[in-house]
């Protein structure tokens, strides 16, 4: 099959099939030089980029809430279309009729939708409420079918942040696909695979798909109609570079309009917009320069995407994020590097536009990677600390060449496959829960299998690895079955129709479960084992607190006799979880990954035997407890690399921090030696690290005086935040993370 | 078996790349501007043997990349010359880069013998005459040159290193002298003039003694970075 708006393009199975890999492989070309071609942002861009900072600063003065509409149900059609600068604009499409307005999307849950709407100042109207009156959300339905545990784990903290009053979020659509194919192209194949369905046994799997792709087809044809609103037919494929950008920010905006999800990452996009790119440039009808103010275009429409969100939503996801994950580079299966020059455009967004969390842009990083985009992404980084870097050595031989994140750290196969994103449970008030006998002292709760207390004048390694055995047995399973609950109701009550519609018909499914508080709970174990740690119980016979006697060996010293707790800790739990089946024969998958939830979770914990006191925020992710590092930078990224990625394939995220004059002396000297210091991380097979190069005192002084850093982004877990977006707590738990620094 | 005070794994200003950095006990001289006056106690510090510094040396050889590797510094890492001998020569079997951070104090048949295993050394000229070598280190100036004729004898990389400290050494003269000295040296292919800072006076009040410097004023580190950079110039630049 050929399309002119083809012409130019190497012929491949892409033109019989639907497989954006093999367009991008036939037809991209590989950049291995520097970023010296790049261009500056043109005076259309600053103008706009001006408009836009005057709304963020209103957004910030309204208490991080510009506007929202409280008459519309967000969806595809439902709003009028919306400019930041009509005129001017290259790239259009908004999620509401006016720029930062935010709107309401009750699919997930109402009271979450009432609950933000009132935060604000503002009321739902009577209109919506009425029209969800008689209409089962999926918070509904999650509630339904929850048990009394669930509700009590969920009440206790031990498993929280669950996706079951909003949008899971977690699923990236193959935007690419409606700007290489048009819509009416991938209608056609849908059709087909409902068609072929005939053939098959009607049981509940086979009906749901039915009725599932009767819904992508209708949402293709919204899409269709969203674009038309805007004065675009995407039912063809794309023509040039601007209607490839156009097409594609289309499919995405459909997807942000349907649903809220916590996660709405964007793809991989960057090369394959170079193929386009490339070729316009090659007929003479676009510059260097027209090419990056396209990008910066795009990524300002990016930078506008918002959702509603509750004040307890953002205790536990700080910064209003929606990770827009792009992932960069990477190398392909044939030995060539995926850099292409719109790799470069893309990063130099960060400095056309200034520093931002969005989009999340994540460099899939190879040793193999060009030297020239090594030390490019090393200034960015130390320029901005916006830019966060994940290991393609080893996520490339699982998800081949055409992989992105989802979120922070959630690698899968672009159109292919998805997740059912399971927040996480919190592993050292687990243990709180094993020493005590089923009893959570802070919520108060007897909960999981009742024991008597554990109580002897020093505590006993092996006795207290036994009895956590025992509850991390009971909890993966009560994990594992309210995951199912929370996806059931989800597929059944807010299916995600746009983001299925650009995925292939049979799709693999994840379900990412999570862990919080390793370093604590690691910590806490090699306390019992290595040194004397002695319980101190409160008058009802719990244990609240521990008495410590001697030194003993912490995570993140490049120690093996606690590095492999961590190591073992991990591998007991992805295996305890994979023993109950998952919803939909989804494959079990952990991370490591708290986002800023680590606050919120050491705040619901009690006194931990590692010294950490009651209500102390956990370190975030998967790095070691601060200022218990004492071997340097190295020994710390090396106590994390010591998880392994094979039991943990949704991530293990460390956020590091590192003042420029622990990197070197000169700019050239930091430079290189960044490139050292992610290459050798990477040969150790760690998976994930967030760069921030910069010192204490800033962080202190945009705390005191945050109106005065207005722009100041600073990479937290697995994504970035504007520091001034975090609450106050958060602002705190960041500021004591270690700063590693010269001597 | 030698005397460690601390280990450091990622150094990046104590040689070339990124750097593993051993810090050994025990030093003869008694600098004024010392940024490590816990480092003087022979008799401190931990056991360790050189294969114990290698074998953990090696678990950050993915991070040292094509310059970086391990660096020995102290204290005076020339008064225990055998045991830093015995980790260089480890080092060179494994194909890590070595790196010497010292004052040159010392010169015998067993520093002689370290240095032919120094991939580099990063000399710390710390003034260029008798008075102030006398008045503020404790040893003679003209040790430090017959050190640095070592050097260029045995043909050892050298970066030259020298603390500016405010009213002492930032003068013309100790810059003219100082370039006197790179010239007459081919070993010399660095120069590295470093702000007087007093980050040190925590460890001083700690061990209850006083930082003799401590009424100095730090260092302008924008104007020693262009005095370097000029000194380069005419150093290295014809």
């Amino acid at each position: 099959m050929r399309h002119e708006n083809w012409n130019g393009f190497a012929d491949g199975n892409w033109q019989n099939e639907i497989n954006v890999r093999n367009f991008i492989q036939t037809n991209y070309e590989e950049y291995r030089g520097d970023g010296t071609f790049l261009e500056g942002a043109t005076k259309r861009t600053n103008a706009l980029m001006e408009r836009l900072n005057e709304l963020l600063k209103l957004e910030r003065l309204f208490g991080g809430v510009l506007d929202i509409d409280v008459d519309t149900v967000s969806s595809l059609t439902n709003y009028a279309p919306g400019y930041l600068d009509k005129e001017n604009e290259i790239i259009v499409g908004l999620q509401t009729n006016k720029p930062l307005q935010r709107g309401v999307n009750p699919f997930g849950g109402m009271r979450m939708v009432k609950n933000a709407c009132e935060a604000y100042g503002y009321k739902l109207s009577r209109k919506v409420e009425e029209e969800f009156m008689y209409r089962t959300t999926h918070n509904d339905g999650v509630f339904r079918a929850y048990t009394d545990e669930m509700r009590a784990a969920r009440k206790c903290h031990v498993i929280t942040g669950l996706p079951d009053a909003y949008g899971r979020g977690r699923i990236i659509g193959d935007y690419r696909r409606v700007a290489l194919y048009g819509a009416d192209r991938l209608i056609e194949e849908k059709k087909k695979d409902k068609k072929a369905l005939e053939g098959c046994i009607f049981d509940e799997e086979h009906i749901r798909l039915s009725a599932e792709l009767f819904q992508q087809i209708t949402f293709l044809e919204y899409l269709k109609e969203m674009a038309a609103m805007y004065g675009f037919d995407i039912s063809q494929p794309a023509s040039n570079a601007r209607e490839a950008i156009q097409w594609t920010y289309f499919g995405y905006l459909g997807a942000i309009k349907e649903q809220n999800g916590a996660a709405m990452s964007l793809g991989r996009v960057s090369t394959f917009f170079d193929i386009y790119i490339q070729r316009d440039i090659k007929n003479g009808v676009l510059t260097e320069k027209k090419a990056q103010e396209l990008i910066d275009d795009f990524v300002m429409k990016l930078r506008m995407a918002r959702h509603l969100r509750t004040p307890e939503y953002n205790e536990l996801f700080g910064g209003d994020p929606m990770w827009i994950t792009e992932a960069l580079g990477g190398m392909g299966e044939d030995g060539r590097s995926l850099v292409t020059k719109n790799t470069f455009r893309m990063l130099n967004t960060l400095y056309n536009l200034g520093s931002a969390p969005e989009p999340n842009l994540t460099v899939l990083w190879s040793k193999n990677l060009p030297e020239g985009f090594k030390r490019f992404c090393a200034k960015v980084s130390a320029d901005t600390d916006s830019i966060q870097y994940e290991n393609d050595d080893i996520m490339r031989p699982v998800y081949g060449d055409d992989y992105a994140i989802a979120c922070c750290v959630s690698a899968m196969k672009l159109g292919k496959q998805m997740q059912f994103f399971g927040a996480r449970c919190n592993l050292p008030k687990l243990l709180l829960i094993a020493i005590n006998g089923g009893y959570d002292t802070s919520s108060k709760i007897k909960i999981g299998p009742q024991m008597p207390v554990l109580d002897s004048e020093k505590m006993d390694y092996d006795v207290v690895k036994e009895r956590y055995s025992v509850y991390i047995e009971w909890l993966c399973r009560l994990y594992v079955n309210t995951m199912n609950v929370i996806h059931y109701t989800h597929d059944k009550y807010a299916y995600e129709k746009t983001q299925m519609a650009l995925h292939d018909t049979d799709v693999h499914r994840f379900m990412a479960f999570g862990i919080a508080g390793l370093s604590v709970a690691v910590d806490s174990l090699s306390a019992i084992k290595y040194a004397k740690v002695r319980p101190v119980k409160n008058e009802e016979g719990y244990i609240t607190d521990f008495e410590r006697e001697g030194d003993f060996p912490k995570f993140g010293n490049d120690d093996d006799r606690v590095d492999l707790i961590a190591k073992g800790l991990t591998h007991q739990v992805i295996t305890e979880l994979r023993k109950t089946p998952a919803y939909r024969n989804a494959e079990h998958t952990l991370s490591v990954l708290t986002i800023t939830s680590n606050v919120m979770y050491g705040k619901h914990t009690a006194a931990t035997p590692d010294g950490r006191v009651a209500g102390a925020p956990f370190a975030p992710g998967a790095n070691p407890m601060h200022n218990r590092e004492e071997n340097g930078a190295l020994a710390s990224l090396n106590s994390v690399a010591k998880i392994s990625y094979d039991d943990c394939r949704d991530g293990i995220s460390n956020t590091f921090s590192i003042t420029p004059d622990a990197l070197g002396r000169s700019t050239e000297e930091r430079i290189s030696n960044l490139v050292s210091i992610i290459d050798g991380y990477f040969a150790k097979n760690a998976h994930h690290i967030n760069i921030n190069v910069m010192n204490r005192d800033t962080l202190i002084k945009a705390y005191e005086n945050p109106d005065e850093y207005p722009n100041l982004t600073i990479r937290v877990s697995g994504y970035a935040v504007r520091f001034n977006k975090l609450s106050r707590e958060q602002q705190r738990e960041v500021i004591i993370r270690t700063f590693h620094v010269a001597l | 078996m030698g005397k460690v005070h601390s280990i450091q794994s990622l150094g990046t200003v104590d040689g070339p790349g990124v750097r593993f950095v051993v810090f050994l006990n025990g030093c003869p001289l008694r600098c004024k501007c010392c940024h490590n006056p816990d480092t003087w106690d022979f008799n401190a510090g931990s056991e360790y043997s050189a294969d114990e510094i290698v074998g953990k040396a090696e678990r950050y050889r993915e991070y040292f990349g094509k310059t970086g590797g391990i660096t020995l510094s102290g204290g005076e890492p020339l008064c225990q010359s055998d045991f830093a001998t015995e980790i260089f020569m480890l080092c060179k079997k494994r194909g890590i880069n070595t790196c010497l951070d010292t004052s040159g104090a010392v010169l015998n048949e067993g520093v002689k013998s370290l240095l032919k295993f120094c991939d580099r050394v990063l000399l710390d000229i710390k003034y260029t005459n008798e008075k102030h070598y006398k008045e503020n280190v404790g040893m003679k100036y003209e040790s430090v040159l017959k050190f640095l004729g070592t050097l260029e004898k045995m043909n050892v990389n050298t970066t030259v290193r020298q603390v500016i400290i405010p009213g002492i050494n930032d003068t013309e003269e100790n810059f003219s002298e100082l370039e006197k000295i790179v010239k007459m040296h081919r070993c010399i292919d660095g120069i590295e003039l470093l702000p007087f800072k007093k980050i040190c006076q925590v460890k001083y009040d700690s061990m209850g003694i006083k930082f003799p410097f401590s009424n100095i004023c730090e260092g302008d580190i924008e104007k020693i970075k262009l005095i370097e950079s000029e000194l380069k110039a005419k150093c290295f630049n014809n």
